[in-house]
């Protein structure tokens, strides 16, 4: 296959498994078949071009023109490329998970569920592997569109007011302030591409660069700085595998990600290095991973405080791009790796307790981790990540960020890193032994395991936390490249 | 064949004008539709020929009974004409094939060919008015798609019909009057009613006082054609008592056409000639034209008739067109022209839409189209699609126009009004989201059975479905069209 092919099959994959999703709505047997058939197909899509990109390739397609001088066209770059893999290597994953959810807790729409899910990676992949800011814009779009129909899956009054919060954050933000950013950087630089090295140039002043900042990261709601967090816990509404793959990997991920690239392609991280304008953000990010951190400390519904903690874990990468040295680069590009992974991990945790024990709050697990050792151990490991313990993964992309803020010399955001290791354990570690060391409250419910494909793609993401850790350097090697490109 | 081809000007205007008391002498409902069909169709190609045909920077003349031009009335065919005339034909095209099924369930059986005769004889007047280069002939065309739209609005069983086609005329003939006056006042200060010449001859009285009323009335005048904030009261009674055919056909032509005469006055005969800018008509329009967008798209969300939402949705969205013009500069007039057609497309799709579920549940009011996802899937998926055209995400036809509106905004530094445009366009979201909670996450009323439309009125619905989608990715005729249409709009008759 032919980069090139291998880049457009990227997304005519899942679009096309989203077709046969539908046509096999009747055999549920089939239909489930087709989507992990289809998973396994994207990952080795996005496999065929990594040797390419670990040489030092950029393999691109060019389609056709959308606007004079704008085209619709893809680029595969090392940041691209290690999201694509994380999002496709756990949507395989998913999907395991997601068939056993569905079936166990008899949800209705399974058809839509799943073609909607394969349309969002492809949206996914389109924002991956998008060679300008108008294709990104565009796959961004598209992924808050088809992700609307899971976010409301359950049809009633809660969901139609989640549904609503979502696209009134996510469309009201891309439309009013990513739109007008992307205007501005075509005014003023007369191109669009992501460049390495940054596009601006010396085309925009001091003042002028730290407002077009500013309308990128508040427009890109998906990152979920504050105050544009509102929309994540509104969309835990959805079914669990939801809430699992995009709102703690992939839409949330594309979120961070389209930072990093502007940060890095657009802006130039030398280029903005050292600008006063461009100070706030490190503290609006800090305050962000605070603040909440603080509200997933106060939150007893376990779905909404794993929710927070994604808001703070993502201002991470975002703080990470902000600090602007070589190394928090390095470590954003890890840090949106190993928080997928983790979090996956404990929102599967969270499905598997509420399919086995319809159980939806942090105080009712007391003792739990008697009748689901498997759940709670995969919990254990994905918190301890989180927190950023070794052997988790999650320490490693922390380390970088930690090393950056002190190669910088922000002492402020040093001080928030470790105020906010030390509110992740505060959130993390009663549940845990709340489940382990704490009697039943109610012995009598009798309750077992979760569906064992919903154990499988636990066991799968937990133990890739612990791989993550020892292999960092394939990762690492890909981020090594980003911030090659970006000097 | 040579001869056919040096007359396809006259032809694209007269085949419709024709078709229309040939189809009072069939009196057969079968054979006016077909008709209707067979012309819309010819006048399609004959549309499409002359748009490729157009010579760059240049335009197509035809001289009627080879009178030389500034004697006898003339055609001039620009890119900006050309333009006009595919998406008049092109609409009707569309329309014409959907209207059988759709005119049967709402206008009464003996008067079906009369709404075929007046459909081409609308279609004829607005390709006239595109067409034309003499202002005089411009009114009548004007005065017969009027007249013909006045009835076509009134044809249906629907009694309040009568009200808002009666309302209408009124307005109608108030603009058409003012329009008349100023080219009365034109006729007196420069002796010529052809275009060309007339702004030539306004050199010599530029800025006398019969010309500055004469650009008062004919702004206002077509103003009140165009349906612009705020003379639009007539619009949205016209469109939701109107046949839903009618409604479709209107929503994408008529105003769009009263659009363009107002930028060929602005742009190609006042606009050399006089300071415009001075005379602040642009400051006026961009007050009107946000006070349009804003107002009426705030309007449209509170409605409880969809239909009747459509129509407020397109005084807002007639608002973005007259903003381009205010902005007065190359992208401003391009968003202008190229909303015509994004606009005009994606109104008719949802219009056409809407047809159909008056057809299968007689009303297209909220509460009854509950859960309407399971009863007509393609409906509802269609008309999702549509709207996200008239919200402007990206990868539709809408997004064009307000990439095209935000740059030029931001060309003249205004930074507010980019802001109001982007603003603007999540209140469109509102009201289309109100329709998406409506139809999939509402518990239907009543038993749910599949009554999706007939594929007689689907196809043409969605063909301009996809049109909207294909139109936000493949921009490279109807944006390089625009763009050539803009420019020959500001170079005037040169």
């Amino acid at each position: 296959m032919s980069p090139e092919t291998a880049i457009l099959a990227a997304m005519a994959v899942p679009v096309s498994g989203a077709a046969g999703i539908a046509l096999a709505h009747r055999f549920p047997n089939l239909r489930e078949t087709i989507t992990v058939i289809t998973a396994l197909s994207l990952l080795a899509c996005v496999l065929t071009l990594l040797p390419l990109v670990q040489a030092g390739e950029r393999p691109e397609v060019v389609l056709f023109q959308l606007m004079p001088g704008i085209s619709f066209s893809f680029r595969v770059e090392p940041l691209g490329m290690l999201f694509a893999l994380v999002a496709s290597g756990l949507w395989i994953v998913n999907s395991l998970y997601s068939i056993g959810y569905m079936r166990a807790n008899d949800e209705h729409g399974q058809t839509r569920f799943y073609v909607c899910f394969a349309l969002a990676l492809a949206a996914t992949m389109g924002i991956a592997f998008s060679a300008n800011l108008v294709t990104l814009f565009l796959f961004y779009e598209v992924l808050t569109l088809v992700t609307y129909p899971l976010v409301t899956h359950h049809r009633d009054e809660e969901a139609r007011r989640g549904g609503r919060v979502y696209m009134v954050y996510l469309l009201g933000s891309s439309m009013a302030l990513l739109l007008v950013a992307v205007i501005s950087t075509w005014l003023a630089t007369g191109s669009v591409e992501f460049t390495p090295g940054g596009l601006l140039g010396n085309s925009l002043s001091n003042n002028e660069i730290g407002l077009l900042l500013a309308l990128f990261i508040f427009g890109i709601g998906k990152a979920a700085v504050m105050p544009m967090h509102r929309w994540l816990p509104a969309a835990m509404v959805a079914p669990t595998p939801v809430s699992a793959l995009l709102h703690a990997v992939a839409v949330v991920k594309a979120g961070v990600f389209s930072v990093v690239k502007v940060i890095v392609y657009i802006f130039g991280v030398d280029r903005i290095a050292g600008l006063s304008s461009v100070d706030w953000l490190p503290f609006i990010t800090g305050f962000t991973i605070v603040a909440a951190s603080v509200v997933a400390l106060r939150s007893d519904n376990l779905k909404r405080r794993l929710a927070y903690s994604t808001i703070s874990q993502l201002s991470y990468v975002v703080l990470a791009a902000a600090l602007l040295t070589p190394l928090s680069v390095i470590g954003a590009a890890l840090h949106i790796v190993t928080h997928a992974v983790g979090k996956i991990t404990l929102f599967f945790a969270a499905g598997a307790i509420y399919t086995a024990a319809h159980k939806t709050n942090v105080s009712q697990l007391d003792g739990i981790a008697r009748r689901m050792p498997w759940t709670m151990g995969a919990f254990t490991i994905g918190a301890l990540s989180l927190i950023g313990i070794p052997p988790a993964a999650g320490f490693l992309s922390k380390w970088y960020i930690v090393l950056g803020a002190a190669q910088g010399g922000h002492w402020t955001a040093l001080a928030v890193l470790a105020a906010s290791t030390l509110l992740n354990a505060a959130y993390f570690l009663p549940i845990i032994y709340a489940a382990y060391f704490r009697a039943p409250a109610d012995p009598e419910h009798v309750h077992g395991e979760a569906p064992w494909l919903m154990l499988v793609a636990m066991a799968i993401t937990a133990t890739g936390v612990v791989l993550l850790f020892f292999g960092m350097e394939f990762p690492l090697a890909l981020a090594l490249q980003l911030v090659q490109a970006s000097n | 064949m040579r001869l056919i081809a040096d007359h396809l000007p006259i032809l694209q205007v007269i085949l419709p004008l024709l078709a229309a008391p040939l189809i009072v002498l069939l009196r057969n409902a079968t054979l006016a539709w077909l008709l209707t069909v067979a012309v819309s169709w010819v006048s399609f190609a004959i549309a499409l020929t002359l748009f490729f045909a157009v010579p760059d920077g240049g335009a197509i003349y035809y001289e009627m009974g080879n009178w030389p031009m500034p004697i006898g009335i003339g055609y001039r065919i620009d890119a900006a004409s050309a333009y006009v005339l595919v998406l008049v034909s092109l609409i009707a095209a569309v329309v014409a094939p959907y209207a059988r099924l759709s005119i049967a369930a709402e206008v009464e059986r003996e008067r079906h060919y009369l709404f075929y005769a007046m459909f081409v004889l609308c279609v004829g007047g607005l390709l006239g008015i595109a067409a034309t280069n003499d202002a005089f002939n411009l009114f009548v065309f004007l005065e017969i798609s009027s007249l013909s739209s006045y009835v076509l609005i009134a044809i249906g069983k629907n009694r309040r019909a009568f009200h808002a086609s009666f309302q209408y005329l009124i307005m109608g003939t108030i603009g058409a009057t003012f329009y008349i006056i100023g080219v009365g006042l034109l006729y007196l200060m420069t002796g010529t009613l052809n275009l060309a010449d007339m702004a030539e001859r306004l050199s010599a009285v530029e800025e006398t006082r019969p010309v500055l009323s004469a650009l008062a009335f004919i702004t206002v005048g077509l103003s009140l054609k165009i349906a612009l904030f705020p003379l639009h009261f007539w619009l949205p009674n016209a469109y939701s008592c109107a046949p839903s055919t009618v409604s479709a056909f209107l929503a994408g032509t008529a105003t769009k056409v009263s659009v363009y005469v107002l930028m060929r006055f602005i742009f190609s005969v006042f606009g050399p000639r006089l300071p415009l800018e001075a005379l602040h008509l642009f400051d006026a329009l961009i007050v009107l034209s946000i006070a349009a967008t804003v107002v009426s798209s705030l309007v449209a969300v509170f409605q409880t008739d969809l239909k009747r939402m459509l129509a407020y949705s397109s005084v807002a969205q007639i608002g973005y067109i007259s903003l381009g013009i205010a902005l007065n500069n190359a992208d401003g007039l391009t968003a202008s022209v190229i909303h015509l057609f994004n606009h005009g497309v994606t109104k008719v799709a949802l219009f056409m839409l809407a047809g159909g579920i008056v057809l299968r549940l007689g009303t297209t009011n909220f509460d009854s189209m509950a859960g309407l996802s399971r009863r007509m899937p393609l409906t509802t998926f269609g008309f999702v699609l549509a709207g996200l055209s008239l919200i402007g995400v990206p990868a539709s036809a809408g997004f064009v126009t307000k990439w095209y509106l935000v740059m030029a905004a931001l060309e003249r530094g205004h930074w507010w009004l980019a802001a109001l445009v982007v603003a603007t366009s999540l209140i469109s979201a509102l009201y289309v989201w109100r329709f998406v909670e409506t139809a999939y996450l509402r518990e239907p009323v009543g038993e749910v059975k599949r009554v999706e439309a007939p594929l007689a009125m689907l196809i043409p619905a969605w063909i301009m479905v996809i049109a909207c989608t294909y139109f936000g990715l493949e921009t490279a005729y109807s944006l390089t069209g625009a763009q050539e249409a803009a420019m020959a709009l500001m170079r005037g008759f040169k």
